[in-house]
């Protein structure tokens, strides 16, 4: 499956979480934490939620624990989403 | 400051509305003056294989107006009517939040079912596709809490909060366990109750306490103290208050609308016992405590059930209080359909009114009165000096809740 972009992702963010107002998510938002975009930890599962739905892949609570900018988070997708498929 | 905690007044200084007529206190009061009713045929849902077809839709609403984004996705239609409701009386209120302590403002808000429809959506995505498709903010937004919850995130009012649920006495039930937070040192509190759950599960559940009307006439649907009387239009909205300590509210300035002088809640005796239900003594302790006679009251704004034997009882309550025909009576919910846990805290917005423009608000035409509900009726604007008024409240399974509101004095 092709890579998941950033502009893929923020419209993601957008659908599942809604976006803070004074955050451009359309700027430079690669490295900036979610809580400086104003997503909370419940914001950020809704939408790993969707995308396990949508791409199929599996992210654990501590990856998306762990993924705590949108570089760190779409890196997780992106091995997981060219990782052979299981079974 | 004079006096210990106990001899602090509690006074009213900010008011927000959603009803089914009106969006918005101002608009809502006119349109209750107006007589106009927000009372139809069903739209949030296709109601129209159910007994019951009729509800108070708030009109006009629309969610990003009022809604910023982040709250969109995480919150029920109910809870983003109370979020606009908690704005509009902290706008009105004109109270600048960062001047106060950090845990001097609290929330506590009244619920009956939850996000009921949030929550219906969830459940839906549950059975039929599986967990993964449940929205993590399934996790809150049909709690009962929610309200409360989302109001103190949104303006960091970080004190003492909670929320009451006693079905539609909650909407003054939360505003006594708000002044409760106040005498114990908060200065103040967000309180109310904006209620709904118009959606199939809500109104399934509804439909079981056998009290709506089946009928499909919005005129003649809700008829409390009517000899036609056939049950109740449920309805979504309520009102959001702002419950001030007097000493704080008079420091910063504060416009006024009037005093919570009186309260008390009791409880019906148990199913299959004897004895007299509880509202009348209600009613008399509440005006007990706010030092008033029964003929100091200017208005009395009743439960209203619309069930013709809760309407007896309520008349006959009213009566023993304040001798045959001798308190107006209104009863604007006819106007709204009753709001669960919103129903009463609208009740007490619109005593608030009656006491700023010197009007009572009528009761909808309910035709000719039962023979046993011998009350003084209002059914047009009643243009008269209020200075106190009595707000009634019955919760289904026997609550009783009765609140006694003064002009500032």
């Amino acid at each position: 499956m092709a890579e998941m972009t950033l502009a893929q992702l923020t419209v993601l963010l957008r659908e599942c979480a809604g976006e803070e107002e004074g955050v451009n998510l359309d700027g430079d938002v690669l490295d900036v934490p979610f809580t400086e975009l104003g997503y909370d930890s419940l914001a950020v599962l809704q939408t790993t939620g969707r995308i396990e739905r949508d791409y199929g892949i599996r992210i654990s609570d501590d990856a998306a624990a762990e993924a705590h900018t949108p570089r760190l988070l779409l890196d997780f997708i992106n091995e997981s989403l060219s990782a052979p498929a299981a079974g | 400051m004079t006096g210990g905690p106990k001899e602090r007044k509690q006074v009213f200084t900010g008011i927000g509305v959603t009803a089914p007529n009106g969006l918005g206190t101002e608009a809502w009061w006119q349109a209750t003056l107006a007589g106009v009713s927000g009372i139809g045929p069903v739209t949030r849902f296709d109601a129209s294989k159910y007994p019951a077809t009729l509800a108070g839709e708030v009109p006009g609403f629309d969610v990003k107006e009022h809604i910023p984004s982040r709250l969109i996705p995480q919150t029920d239609h109910m809870t983003r009517l109370a979020l606009t409701a908690a704005a509009e009386a902290l706008q009105d209120a004109a109270v600048d939040l960062e001047q106060l302590p950090q845990y001097a403002a609290g929330v506590v808000t009244a619920a009956s079912a939850g996000g009921f429809e949030f929550g219906q959506r969830e459940l839906e995505a549950l059975w039929s596709k599986g967990g993964q498709h449940v929205s993590a903010y399934q996790s809150f937004a049909w709690f009962y809490a929610v309200n409360s919850g989302q109001i103190s995130i949104r303006h960091g009012l970080r004190g003492p909060s909670g929320v009451l649920v006693t079905e539609q006495a909650g909407g003054l039930d939360a505003v006594a366990q708000a002044r409760r937070q106040l005498r114990k040192g908060s200065l103040l509190m967000v309180t109310g109750g904006v209620d709904g759950s118009l959606c199939p599960w809500g109104w399934t559940a509804q439909l079981t306490s056998g009290r709506l009307s089946t009928s499909d006439d919005p005129a003649r649907a809700y008829l409390p103290f009517g000899a036609d009387a056939a049950g109740h239009v449920p309805g979504e909205g309520g009102a959001i208050l702002l419950l001030e300590d007097a000493g704080a509210a008079r420091e910063r300035g504060a416009r006024v609308y009037g005093e919570l002088a009186g309260y008390a809640a009791t409880f019906d005796p148990g199913p299959g016992r004897p004895g007299e239900p509880g509202l009348r003594r209600a009613a008399e302790t509440a005006l007990e405590q706010a030092g008033v006679t029964p003929d100091e009251v200017d208005v009395v704004f009743a439960d209203g059930a619309g069930v013709p034997a809760l309407d007896r009882l309520e008349a006959e309550a009213i009566t023993k209080v304040f001798g045959a025909g001798g308190v107006p009576v209104t009863v604007p919910k006819t106007l709204t359909g009753r709001l669960a846990a919103g129903g009463a805290s609208l009740d007490l917005a619109a005593a608030l009114l009656s006491v700023r423009d010197a009007v009572i608000p009528p009761t909808a035409d309910v035709g000719r009165l039962a023979e046993d509900c011998a009350l003084d009726l209002v059914t047009a604007p009643r243009p008269r000096p209020v200075r106190t008024a009595l707000v009634l409240a019955r919760g289904y399974s026997g609550f009783n809740a009765a609140a006694v509101v003064t002009a500032a004095r």
